[in-house]
């Protein structure tokens, strides 16, 4: 490891600290376009995190150190997820730290704190919600892995560096299953990050939120912390989609030229992203929670069928 | 360009036919159903079309002609109309869970997978190895027909079965004789419309299109 790629390494993942907030915005603004609403500005995650950040915090008398811990806890593994997730360039020193399974393990870390901090009051909002995200991420999470397999079958890696550059760097050619595996990828990722047809970003109404009802209880620098993460989560699944599905402007590591290049092109692709989601979100009504499984049970049916097409179309 | 990306693309139509194939299987609502159906028939189309380009076969035009007539245009306005001279145009089908229905779908796909593979090392075609997704699709229309309590949805079953029998023989023989492809295309024309008639006389009798009251052999 030497210091340029490690100063390479410091770019991406001080770039997705940075533009997580701006991507959340983003979204935001093209849903409040699509409803025919006056959008809030593309920089208000930000001024909401720096008002967050200058609050003070209140906490209930029976949380546990855990539930102070949490935020930064939760934070820091979808940063380090963020770091190893090949954003501008593959090669990075930490891109070796964990292939796509292991990733995957990450983020389900970071689930578990987060309904552990949830249930830590001991209010019914929080053991609900909690309840309701961990129904919803052992359900997703075997269909992200399966995504991921049939990326791995076709570049014979499960290092996702290895992946972005076997699919990006190779001769254009139209696989079937990437098709497949591309819808299941994004069913997984509307659920994960608690969009629409699972459940809604903006409400806080009991009966239907799962993720707001298991932050509900916190304020100041750790729901800023909270919301700072969950917007790094949102970059981070769409970055891996980026990484599997469009891989093309990605730069090898050490190529300077090239990772200076490839930074206009994942704006531009994470701009197209983020549309194209409030399009989704806008496209379709909130689901209940009982038919959640069925939805994400088709997730992992697509993942399945992703693999049996390879096997036969492609092998 | 096209001898290059051709093949490639009608893999990814063969594969956009087996997702519709598991799209019907999970879908509740009866219009819905029709919809996919005629996407279905406009996916085998073109995907033959893209065939016949390919491998220069130009009677395979033709069959994509009667493809475009009957399966796009015809039988799903005939369905329209069915469906709503019947009545039943919203209708939510309360039927077998939808997950395991699907469970039971993958397993035959792999099922129709593995008895395609030693017939597709045998044929010489571009197209072989799509006639796995061919026979798996016409399980999964089978499947449906099974799996299903209203007549419409039977009937939308029996005609993507024989979208999956048409998918196949150009998978694996570049199309039949077009003397048996206009006959076959007949008796689905006449077997839509007789079914039509039948679905009337079910519903005259029971007041629904539920076929499970066919099981009865005596009134009360």
């Amino acid at each position: 490891m030497n210091l340029a790629d490690a100063a390479a390494q410091f770019t991406e993942l001080l770039l997705a600290l940075l533009l997580a907030p701006l991507l959340t915005g983003w979204v935001n603004q093209c849903r409040s376009w699509l409803q025919n609403r006056s959008a809030p500005g593309l920089l208000q995650p930000y001024r909401v995190l720096a008002k967050l950040f200058e609050k003070e915090v209140v906490l209930a008398h029976n949380a546990s150190p855990l539930f102070r811990a949490a935020p930064y806890l939760i934070f820091g593994c979808l940063a380090l997820s963020a770091a190893i997730v090949p954003t501008l360039a593959t090669g990075l020193p930490l891109n070796a730290a964990a292939d796509a399974i292991a990733l995957v393990g990450l983020l389900a870390v970071a689930r578990f704190f987060i309904a552990l901090a949830g249930m830590d009051i001991g209010t019914a909002f929080g053991t609900l919600g909690a309840r309701r995200e961990m129904l919803v991420g052992f359900l997703a999470e075997p269909a992200l892995l399966m995504v991921l397999f049939t990326a791995s079958l076709i570049s014979q890696s499960s290092s996702l560096s290895t992946i972005v550059d076997v699919l990006g760097h190779r001769e254009f050619a139209i696989y079937p299953s990437m098709a497949f595996a591309g819808v299941a990828f994004t069913i997984v990722s509307l659920a994960e990050n608690a969009r629409i047809p699972v459940d809604n970003p903006a409400t806080h109404l009991e009966l239907t939120m799962i993720h707001e009802a298991m932050i509900l209880e916190y304020s100041g620098r750790h729901l800023a912390m909270m919301e700072w993460a969950s917007s790094l989560k949102l970059f981070v699944y769409s970055c891996m989609g980026l990484a599997l599905f469009f891989p093309f402007g990605i730069a090898r590591g050490g190529d300077w030229l090239g990772i200076v290049l490839a930074l206009p092109v994942l704006v531009a692709k994470l701009a197209v992203g983020g549309a194209a989601l409030a399009l989704i979100e806008i496209l379709s009504a909130k689901m209940r929670i009982f038919r959640a499984p069925e939805f994400l049970g088709t997730a992992f049916l697509l993942a399945v069928l992703a693999m049996l097409v390879h096997v036969l179309l492609e092998a | 360009m096209l001898q290059h990306y051709g093949p490639q693309l009608i893999n990814l139509l063969a594969a956009v036919l087996l997702l519709l194939a598991f799209a019907m299987l999970s879908q509740r609502r009866i219009l819905s159903l029709i919809n996919l159906f005629a996407a279905q028939g406009a996916v085998l189309c073109v995907a033959t079309v893209l065939v016949a380009s390919v491998t220069g076969q130009s009677h395979l035009y033709w069959s994509a002609g009667v493809t475009l007539l009957l399966k796009v245009l015809l039988l799903p306005w005939i369905l329209h109309r069915l469906i709503r001279r019947l009545n039943v145009k919203w209708d939510v089908e309360t039927l077998l869970n939808i997950p395991t229905t699907m469970l039971v779908g993958i397993v035959l796909v792999i099922l129709a997978f593995n008895l395609a593979a030693p017939i597709s090392q045998l044929a010489g075609t571009v197209t072989r190895s799509t006639l796995g997704i061919a026979m798996a699709s016409v399980l999964l229309s089978f499947l449906m027909m099974i799996t299903r309590s209203k007549a419409v949805p039977q009937v939308v079953g029996f005609l993507s079965m024989e979208n999956g029998l048409f998918f196949a023989a150009t998978a694996a023989v570049y199309g039949m004789p077009m003397v048996v492809e206009l006959g076959i295309a007949l008796d689905v024309l006449v077997a839509s419309l007789i079914l039509g008639v039948f679905l009337f006389q079910i519903r005259e009798r029971f007041d629904s299109v539920d076929t499970r009251h066919l099981e009865k052999l005596k009134e009360h």
